[in-house]
C-alpha cells in the first residue's frame, strides 16, 4: 500500500487535553527507514552472537539492543511529534547503556556520558522545538505540520523552530561542531558502532531532516545553517580520517564526514538534492555497516585495531578482505559500487549550487577536497590493514573469523555491487516511495543510470580518485605536518573544561543554600512559606475577616483548649526531659481527639485515639536508645532567631484559619452526601468516601504505609544499638519483668478487643468505624500483648508474618478494583446487594468490604511491623554481652551529668 | 469558638516549627508530631465548624444538614499517613543514631560531645 502512495495512520487517543496521541505512520521515508533499522538490525545481532565473548553478557546486550532497535522504529514511524520526542530520548537512553556496555573501561564510560549528554541536550532542545512547532501549527500530528509548511516558514517563530530543532538534529548526527561525540563512543562494542553509528542512531538526524524537510527547508537560514554546519563536517570529518591509527577511528570520522555530505545535500534545498540524500543514507548504511563489520572482524582476530600494527592481512584472512576492499572502494566512490552513483549525485547537486551566489563557486572546489580526502582515507583502510608488509607484533595469529560473522558482511557487500550495477533492478522503487514520503508531492525526475556520458560530475570523481591515491602517496609529510599541529586540536579538552565549570558553579550554588545541615534547610523552607504568607496577606484588599456567623463559646470547650494550649507550649518547654515532654505530647493529642468528637466527626475521634496510643507507645520504644535528655543549644542567637520564626508561623496560622472560618463557603460534598446510600450502599459518608468514591487515593495512601513499615523493617535489620544499664538516678534501666496481673488481664481481653475490632469494622460502611479504625484497634490489642508477654512468648503463639499481612492486605485492595474493571466498569467501581441472613436479618453487602478488609490488613501490618521490630531491637540489646563498655559509657555519662 | 480553634492551631503549629527547628532527632521528631496536629485540625475546620450535626446519614427522616464528610474522609488518612511518617522518621533516626554514634540531625554531635553517651559502635 505504502508502494501505491498511500501512508497508512494508526492512532489511539493518549491524554487528549494536551494533544498528546498514541499514533504511528508509515510512509516511504518512514518505510526505508525501518526497513534500514529492521534488516541491518537483524544483521548486526548475528553478528553479535559471534563477536561478544564468553565474559560477556550475551542477554544484557541483546536486551539494551533491542530496547535501541524498538524506540529507532518509535522515531521514524511515530505520527505524533512528542510521542516522537520520547522515542528519541529513549536512543539516547539505550545508546548511553550500549557504549558503556563494557561497564570496566573507564573510556566506554566518559564516551557514553558525553554522547549522553550532547545527544541528550539536543533532545531537550528539539523538545522545545516541537513545542513550537506544535503551537504554531495547532497540532502535533506529522499529517497536520507536513501540509502547514508555508504557515510555518512565515511565522515569527520559524527561527527558533529551525534552531531548535538543528540542534536536536545536529547533536544526534554528529554535526559540527558536536561531531566529537562519535568518535569518544567508539569504545562500545563493535556490533554496537557498526548499527548505531553507521546505520541507525547517528541517520536519527538525518531523518529528522528529510521529515521536517517539506516544512523547514527553502529559506536562506536553512540553506546557510544545514548547509554550512554540513560543508564544515564535511571536511573535517574526511580530513581527520586520514590520520586516525584507530581503525574505527578512522571510519567514525568518515561517517562524520559523511553524514555531512548528506547534510549539504539537504542544505542545499532543492528536490534533487534531497533524491540524492536519501540515496546516499541507502548507499552509506549498506558500505558502512559492513566495514564497521569488518573492523570488528579484525579486532576480534588480532586483538588490536591500531593500524601501523596490523598489517598485510591480506594471507590470513583473504576473504574478509575481498569484502572490505569492495566496502571501502563503495566509499570512496569507485564506479561500478553504489558509492559512486550518490557521489555522482551530489557532485552534480554541488554543481548546481555553485550558480547560487558569488562565493558559492567555491562549494564543489570544497567538495572535491573533501572526496579526495574519503578517497586516501579508504585507500588507508585498505592498504595499511591487507597489504603494506607484514603485522607487527600482534597479540593474537590473525585467521578467518567464525562463518556467521562474515555473513552479515557478504550480504551488504552484495548489496553494495548490486545496487551499484544495477541500481534500477534494486533500490529503485524503495527509492521512488522514500523520496515521495519525504517531499510530500511527486518525485521530480532523476536518473539512477550508472553513465551519464561524459560530464562534470564524471570528471569530479576521476579528479578524486587520481587526486586522492597521490595524497596517500604523500602521506608520510602530509602525517608529519598533522602531527605537529592539528592532532592536539581536541574538542574533548573543551567538553571537559565545560562540564567541570558547569559542576563546580552547581555546587556552588548548592552550597550556598544547603549548608548540608537539616536546620539550615528547614530555616529556608518555613522562612519562604512565612514570605508567601506575608506576600499573600498584603496582597489583598478584601477584609481579613468575613462575616460569618461565629459558634458560641461554651466553658469545657475553652477548658480543653486551654489545656491542649498549655500541653503544646509544655512540650516546648520542657523538651529537652524527653520522657515528660512524650507524655505531655499525648495530652495533646488526646484533647484533639475530644475536639473530633466535639465538632462532630466520630470516625475522625476514633482514629486519631488509636493512633495517639500507638504513637506514644512507639516513641516510648524509641527513646529505649535515645539519650534522655537534650543538651543546650550552644548559641542563644539560634534559640531567638527561631522563637521569632515559630511565633511569626503561629500568628499566620491563626490568622489564615480565622479569614477562611469567618467566611461561608459551598461545599462540594453534596455530591458525596446524596450518593452515598443510592450509590455507595452505606449510610457513613465518610467511609463511602474513602473504600468507594475515594477508593484509589486510599490505596495509594495504603501503599504509602506498607512501604513505611517495610522500610522500617528494612532500616532496622541488622542494626545493633545499646541502651544503657541504669539510668541518671541509678536505677536500673531494664529490670521488670513482665508484670503478671498486666499478663493475665490482656490474655483475657485480646479476644475482646479483637471483637470490638472486627465489630468496628463490619460497622464501618453505615456507622462510624471502618478499617483504617479497625486496624488500628487490632493492632492495639495485639501490640498490647507484645508489650505484657514479651515479643519471644507472642510470637511464638502469633504465627503470622507481617510482611504477608501487608502484601495480602494491598492484593485484596488492589484486586477489588481489577475485579471491577475486569466485569467492563472502571478501575475501584463497587457493587452492593442486600442479602437476607435466616438469623441476622436483612443484611447488606457491599464489595467496598472487601476493600476495606485490604485497608485493615495494611493498617494492622504496618503498624504491628513497626513496633514489633523495633521492640526487637531492645530485647537483642538487653542481652547484649556488651555490658563492660556500657558500664564504662555509664562512668563517663554520670561524669558529663 | 472559631477564635478559640485559630489559636490552638496556631500554638500547636508554633510550638511545631519551634521543635523542628531543633538539633537533635527526638525533639524534631515531636515537633513535626504537632505539626501534623496542626495541619490536621487545619483541614479538618476547612469544612467550617459544626457542632452537634449527625455525621451519618439517617435512611428514616429527612436531615436538614449533615457535617461535612470531605474532609472528614481526608484528615482520616492524613492522621494515618502522619503515624506511618512519624514511626518511619523515628526509626530512622535510631539508624543514624546506630550508624553515626550521635543523635544529632547533621551526624555530627559538635555541640556536646561530653554529653551524649555516644561511642556505640
Amino acid at each position: 500500500m505504502v508502494f501505491a502512495g498511500e501512508t497508512l495512520i494508526q492512532g489511539w487517543t493518549w491524554i487528549p487535553a494536551i494533544g498528546l496521541e498514541f499514533a504511528f505512520r508509515l510512509d516511504g521515508l518512514a518505510l526505508l527507514f525501518a526497513l534500514l533499522i529492521l534488516v541491518i538490525g537483524l544483521l548486526i545481532i548475528i553478528y553479535a552472537r559471534y563477536y561478544l565473548s564468553k565474559k560477556d553478557s550475551m542477554g544484557r546486550f541483546f536486551a539494551y539492543l533491542l530496547m535501541f532497535m524498538g524506540s529507532m522504529l518509535g522515531i521514524v514511524l511515530s505520527e505524533n511529534l512528542i510521542q516522537m520526542v520520547v522515542f528519541w530520548e529513549l536512543t539516547s537512553l539505550t545508546s548511553f547503556l550500549l557504549i558503556s556496555y563494557w561497564q570496566h573501561r573507564q573510556d566506554a564510560r566518559a564516551g557514553a556520558r558525553m554522547a549522553l549528554i550532547i545527544t541528550g541536550g539536543g533532545g531537550l532542545a528539539l523538545l522545545a522545538g516541537v513545542l513550537l512547532l506544535g503551537h504554531v501549527v495547532g497540532s502535533y500530528n506529522l499529517t497536520d505540520v507536513l501540509a502547514a509548511g508555508d504557515l510555518i516558514r512565515g511565522h515569527d517563530l520559524y527561527i527558533p523552530i529551525l534552531v531548535l530543532v538543528l540542534l536536536g538534529v545536529f547533536t544526534k548526527s554528529a554535526q559540527f561542531p558536536f561531531h566529537f561525540w562519535l568518535p569518544h563512543a567508539m569504545a562500545a562494542p563493535t556490533p554496537v558502532s557498526a548499527y548505531l553509528h553507521s546505520a541507525t542512531m547517528v541517520k536519527a538526524g538525518i531523518f529528522l531532516l528529510a521529515r521536517f524537510f517539506p516544512v523547514l527547508s527553502g529559506t536562506p537560514e536553512w540553506t546557510w545553517f544545514v548547509g554550512g554546519a554540513g560543508l564544515i563536517t564535511l571536511l573535517i570529518g574526511a580530513y581527520t580520517a586520514l590520520f586516525q591509527h584507530d581503525i574505527k577511528g578512522l571510519l567514525a570520522y568518515s561517517t562524520i564526514s559523511h553524514l555531512g555530505l548528506i547534510t549539504l545535500l539537504f542544505g542545499f534545498g532543492t528536490q534533487l538534492a534531497a533524491v540524492a540524500a536519501i540515496f546516499h543514507i541507502i548507499n552509506h548504511a549498506t558500505f558502512k555497516a559492513s566495514l564497521f563489520m569488518v573492523a570488528g572482524i579484525i579486532d576480534h582476530e588480532t586483538g588490536t585495531r591500531d593500524m601501523r600494527r596490523i598489517n598485510g592481512l591480506l594471507k590470513y584472512m583473504p576473504h574478509t578482505a575481498v569484502l572490505a576492499m569492495i566496502a571501502a572502494a563503495a566509499m570512496a566512490g569507485v564506479p561500478l559500487l553504489n558509492g559512486f552513483l550518490s557521489k555522482e549525485m551530489f557532485f552534480d547537486q554541488a554543481l548546481t549550487a555553485s550558480n547560487a551566489s558569488v562565493w558559492a563557486w567555491a562549494i564543489p572546489i570544497l567538495v572535491i577536497i573533501a572526496a579526495v580526502f574519503s578517497v586516501a582515507y579508504s585507500l588507508r583502510f585498505i592498504h595499511d590493514v591487507f597489504f603494506n608488509g607484514e603485522p607487527v607484533d600482534l597479540p593474537k595469529t590473525p585467521h578467518e573469523p567464525p562463518r556467521f560473522m562474515k555473513i552479515p558482511v557478504d550480504l551488504l557487500v552484495v548489496i553494495c555491487l548490486a545496487v551499484g550495477i544495477i541500481p534500477m533492478f534494486t533500490v529503485a522503487p524503495i527509492l521512488a516511495v522514500a523520496v515521495a514520503g519525504t517531499l510530500q508531492t511527486t518525485p521530480p525526475e532523476y536518473s539512477l543510470a550508472i553513465w551519464h556520458g561524459f560530464n562534470f560530475p564524471l570528471l569530479m570523481s576521476f579528479v578524486a580518485l587520481v587526486l586522492g591515491i597521490l595524497v596517500y602517496v604523500m602521506r608520510k609529510r602530509l602525517f608529519e605536518w598533522h602531527e605537529s599541529g592539528v592532532a592536539h586540536w581536541d574538542a574533548r579538552i573543551i567538553f571537559n573544561a565545560l562540564l567541570g565549570a558547569l559542576g563546580t558553579f552547581a555546587s556552588r550554588v548548592t552550597r550556598s543554600f544547603d549548608k548540608g545541615s537539616l536546620q539550615n534547610a528547614s530555616v529556608w523552607v518555613i522562612a519562604t512559606a512565612l514570605l508567601a504568607g506575608f506576600i499573600g496577606f498584603t496582597s489583598v484588599s478584601a477584609p481579613l475577616f468575613g462575616d460569618r456567623e461565629l459558634l458560641p463559646v461554651d466553658g469545657v470547650s475553652v477548658l480543653a483548649i486551654a489545656i491542649l494550649m498549655i500541653a503544646s507550649v509544655l512540650t516546648v518547654v520542657w523538651h529537652q526531659k524527653r520522657l515528660i515532654a512524650l507524655v505531655i505530647l499525648g495530652v495533646v493529642g488526646l484533647i484533639i481527639s475530644l475536639m473530633f468528637v466535639k465538632f462532630s466527626a466520630p470516625d475522625l475521634a476514633l482514629t486519631q485515639l488509636s493512633v495517639e496510643i500507638v504513637t506514644v507507645i512507639l516513641l516510648l520504644l524509641a527513646l529505649y536508645f535515645l539519650p534522655q535528655t537534650t543538651p543546650n543549644e550552644t548559641s542563644d542567637l539560634r534559640v531567638s532567631r527561631d522563637i521569632v520564626i515559630a511565633l511569626l508561623s503561629g500568628v499566620g496560622v491563626t490568622l489564615l484559619t480565622m479569614a477562611v472560618l469567618t467566611r461561608d463557603f459551598v461545599p462540594i460534598s453534596e455530591f458525596f452526601l446524596l450518593n452515598s446510600v443510592p450509590g455507595g450502599g452505606g449510610t457513613n459518608v465518610v467511609n463511602v468516601i474513602l473504600v468507594d468514591f475515594r477508593g484509589t487515593d486510599t490505596l495509594g495512601e495504603i501503599a504509602v504505609l506498607a512501604l513505611a513499615g517495610l522500610g522500617i523493617y528494612a532500616m532496622l535489620q541488622g542494626m545493633k544499638l545499646h541502651a544503657p544499664d541504669k539510668d541518671s538516678g541509678g536505677r536500673l534501666w531494664n529490670s521488670d519483668l513482665h508484670p503478671e496481673i498486666m499478663q493475665t488481664l490482656t490474655r483475657l481481653l485480646l479476644p475482646l478487643m479483637l471483637m470490638i475490632a472486627i465489630y468496628i469494622f463490619l460497622r464501618g460502611h453505615n456507622l462510624p468505624g471502618g478499617g483504617f479504625i479497625a486496624g488500628l484497634i487490632a493492632s492495639v490489642a495485639l501490640i498490647v500483648q507484645y508489650l505484657s508477654n514479651g515479643i519471644a512468648w507472642t510470637n511464638d503463639r502469633l504465627k503470622f508474618d507481617m510482611h504477608w499481612v501487608i502484601g495480602f492486605g494491598l492484593l485484596i485492595a488492589t484486586t477489588t478494583g481489577l475485579v471491577a474493571m475486569g466485569l467492563g466498569y472502571p478501575f475501584m467501581t463497587t457493587a452492593f446487594t442486600y442479602l437476607n441472613w435466616p438469623v441476622v436479618g436483612k443484611f447488606e453487602v457491599a464489595s467496598a468490604i472487601a476493600f476495606d478488609l485490604g485497608v485493615f490488613l495494611v493498617v494492622v501490618g504496618a503498624t504491628v511491623m513497626s513496633l514489633v521490630e523495633l521492640g526487637k531491637l531492645s530485647n537483642q540489646s538487653h542481652l547484649s554481652k556488651n555490658i563492660e563498655k556500657s558500664k564504662a559509657q555509664l562512668k563517663s555519662q554520670q561524669e558529663a551529668n | 469558638m472559631e477564635w478559640l480553634i485559630s489559636l490552638a492551631i496556631g500554638v500547636l503549629t508554633a510550638s511545631g516549627v519551634y521543635l523542628t527547628l531543633r538539633a537533635y532527632t527526638f525533639p524534631v521528631v515531636m515537633g513535626l508530631t504537632l505539626l501534623a496536629y496542626a495541619v490536621n485540625i487545619f483541614l479538618f475546620s476547612m469544612g467550617r465548624l459544626t457542632v452537634g450535626l449527625p455525621a451519618v446519614i439517617d435512611k428514616t427522616a429527612e436531615v436538614a444538614q449533615y457535617s461535612d464528610p470531605l474532609p472528614q474522609a481526608l484528615v482520616l488518612t492524613a492522621i494515618v499517613i502522619a503515624f506511618g511518617m512519624t514511626a518511619f522518621l523515628i526509626v530512622l533516626a535510631l539508624k543514624a543514631r546506630g550508624e553515626l554514634g550521635n543523635d544529632h540531625v547533621d551526624g555530627l554531635d559538635v555541640e556536646s560531645e561530653s554529653h551524649s553517651n555516644k561511642g556505640v559502635k
